[in-house]
């Protein structure tokens, strides 16, 4: 909600009402409210609202609140924002778990809310019975007990981990329905630390064969990777905490190697194994899966760079914005070759563009949130963010990348995401305005297991 | 004074963080890993090589790998591997990889055949995951790459004959990595 009259003040940076970034720092400027659909439940709800709004001691200021818990929680009121899973029916822990990052804000995942790729379900590892070999072109094959490696120096990066799948429905004939963050939330950001994997490697010794490393999970899938050697010993590491916790076991208790910038599968998870090789061992999620098959019939294989994306989280997908006057603009972005350079906002469908604040400190290959003020008029139009990284790469429109790659790549969409916004405050998914939307066919042409 | 200690505690600042660069460059563990022996890293490897590196002695033929498939992987792959919604599709493609709708079986798609015994090896049967013994898997290999049309159906595979196996799609990959990035 907006006073009109403060409106014909405003500067206006690109079309249909995008406001200069620094607005929100210069005014006391009250923004409009999104807010998801309103349920029968909410509006039952609204007389027992206003007797507390104007109550003098509303209930919780009348009698002691709750004691002490041992570990903390959310609110109850909060109990919408979770994680949206995906599984395969008859093996329930292979599928994935989305992350809400359009009912989150800043830049950090909660450890709770982090997204979820399983193949064979969430091993409960004891950690004083889990170890880590090292073994192959290696002076010394090696292994390592947890309370080892706990006593090495460790190192911490904040940094996104994105799964190679993530916004696959982006390749299907027509848009997404669901929240931004349940077709986009396969991407979340946390502080990681542990044991620079290099240590470790240099411990061993490494023999002047040795180019690709193996990495193998403890669990029922025991999923293996291969990596090449010179990303080991550039900037991997094996987390032990995330977020200053230990990791939590859907992220890989009690070890997890982290590949900063590369595609999710590669980060294994519960680590178990690190063979040293000359070569490959062409896994299937390296040949049958996490492979893009190009409109010529050859596919993509070792694409392990995600490529800069951004993704408007509020407003939305299946958000209403109550009625026109101010509103910010805000999303994320990120890129697996380093910093977020700059990230253009367009509120005219992608005739003019202006340049969003990007939140500080802005970090390699993390999640940069970025937020723009807006005054939307009331008229139907589409948002949308188009992000670029210090190697000075932009992110493709859709019809751009489908262009390039063809539609069954399945992995590594990181095309432009568009939000229409309706008469009556609606937000939906649109494609680019060019393309033939069909609304039939949503599935896409390849399943999670 | 306050400029002198201003430059003071600069001094220290910049002398910290060289000393954090150096301690990157050179960090050191404290030496903690434990000798593995030749016996404890067999019992854990089974990673399976194009070239046949990591397969075990054993055997398995194609009927006799139809039996074990029409018991422990029909119910997610689906009579002679077309899959299900459960469970990729193996074989049976009718469309090509240049198609509207393409087939990623393993006579299409999959560019080496030991990467079928490995996955069914260390991953397979979903439910029960490293109980088939390593003929049992190389049965099973065989009667996947009999359902895709790369073996006769007298075939027996094993370790010397898998490697062998002439694979439609081995040059249907493009090594991004290697071809486009150097890294450094």
């Amino acid at each position: 909600m907006t006073d009109t009259k403060h409106n014909k003040e405003f500067e206006y940076v690109a079309g249909n009402g995008l406001l200069d970034r620094r607005l929100f720092l210069k005014r006391g400027i009250q923004f409009g409210t999104i807010t998801a659909l309103a349920s029968t439940v909410t509006q039952l709800l609204q007389a027992e609202t206003e007797t507390a709004f104007n109550s003098a001691r509303p209930p919780w200021m009348t009698q002691p609140g709750k004691p002490f818990s041992l570990y903390g929680k959310p609110s109850e009121f909060e109990d919408d924002v979770v994680r949206f899973p995906t599984q395969n029916e008859s093996v329930l822990g292979n599928g994935v778990s989305w992350s809400p990052l359009h009912l989150m804000e800043g830049t950090i995942t909660p450890n709770g809310l982090h997204f979820e790729r399983h193949h064979n379900g969430i091993p409960q590892i004891d950690p004083a019975k889990h170890k880590l070999l090292i073994h192959g072109m290696v002076k010394q094959d090696l292994f390592f007990r947890m309370e080892d490696l706990y006593r090495y120096p460790m190192q911490s990066k904040i940094c996104f981990i994105e799964c190679g799948g993530n916004s696959n429905a982006g390749w299907n004939s027509s848009p997404s329905r669901s929240e931004a963050g349940y077709f986009n939330g396969m991407a979340s950001n946390s502080e990681w630390t542990g044991v620079p994997l290099k240590v470790l490697l240099a411990e061993a010794g490494l023999k002047s064969s040795a180019k690709w490393l193996i990495a193998e999970g403890a669990d029922a899938f025991n999923m293996q990777m291969s990596i090449p050697i010179e990303k080991a010993m550039d900037d991997a590491f094996l987390a032990i905490y995330q977020n200053g916790e230990k990791i939590r076991p859907e992220q890989g208790y009690p070890l997890r190697l982290i590949v900063p910038g590369w595609e999710g599968v590669l980060n294994v998870k519960w680590l178990r194994r690190l063979m040293i090789t000359d070569r490959p061992v062409m896994a299937r999620n390296e040949t049958s899966r996490y492979t893009e098959l190009q409109p010529d019939g050859k596919a993509r294989q070792f694409t392990f760079f995600i490529e800069a994306k951004s993704l408007i989280t509020s407003p939305s997908a299946n958000m209403l914005l109550k009625q026109p006057g101010l509103y910010q603009i805000t999303g994320l972005a990120w890129s697996g070759r380093g910093k977020i350079k700059k990230v253009d906002i367009s509120a005219d469908d992608g005739k003019t563009w202006a340049e969003a604040e990007l939140q500080q400190p802005v970090l390699d290959r993390a999640f940069t949130r970025f937020r723009l003020p807006w005054q939307w008029n009331g008229k139907k139009t589409v948002i949308k963010s188009r992000a670029m990284d210090e190697t000075g790469y932009v992110q493709p429109e859709r019809t751009e990348l489908i262009k390039k790659r063809g539609k069954h790549g399945f992995y590594h969409y990181n095309a432009i995401t568009n939000w229409q916004i309706d008469e009556d405050g609606y937000v939906s998914h649109v494609y680019d305005k060019n393309e033939n939307q069909t609304l039939s066919d949503n599935s896409i042409d390849s399943s999670w297991d | 004074m306050i400029k002198m200690k201003i430059k003071h505690s600069l001094t220290i600042v910049l002398i910290a963080v060289g000393i954090n660069l150096v301690f990157a460059e050179t960090m050191q563990g404290p030496g903690l890993g434990h000798a593995a022996t030749i016996d404890e890293v067999a019992k854990w490897n089974i990673s399976v090589f194009p070239d046949g590196e990591g397969l075990p002695e054993g055997r398995g033929s194609v009927s006799e790998g139809e039996v074990v498939y029409n018991t422990q992987c029909v119910g997610c792959h689906a009579q002679g591997g077309i899959g299900s919604a459960v469970g990729d599709q193996l074989a049976g493609a009718q469309m090509e990889l240049t198609s509207d709708y393409p087939e990623k079986t393993i006579g299409k798609y999959w560019p080496y055949a030991t990467t079928v015994f490995d996955v069914i090896r260390r991953s397979m049967p979903m439910t029960t995951p490293g109980s088939l013994t390593d003929n049992d898997a190389y049965a099973v290999t065989a009667y996947l790459l009999y359902l895709n049309n790369l073996i006769d159906v007298n075939a027996v595979i094993d370790k010397s004959s898998l490697p062998k196996v002439k694979m439609p799609n081995e040059d249907g990959f493009v090594k991004v990595y290697e071809v486009k990035e150097t890294n450094k």
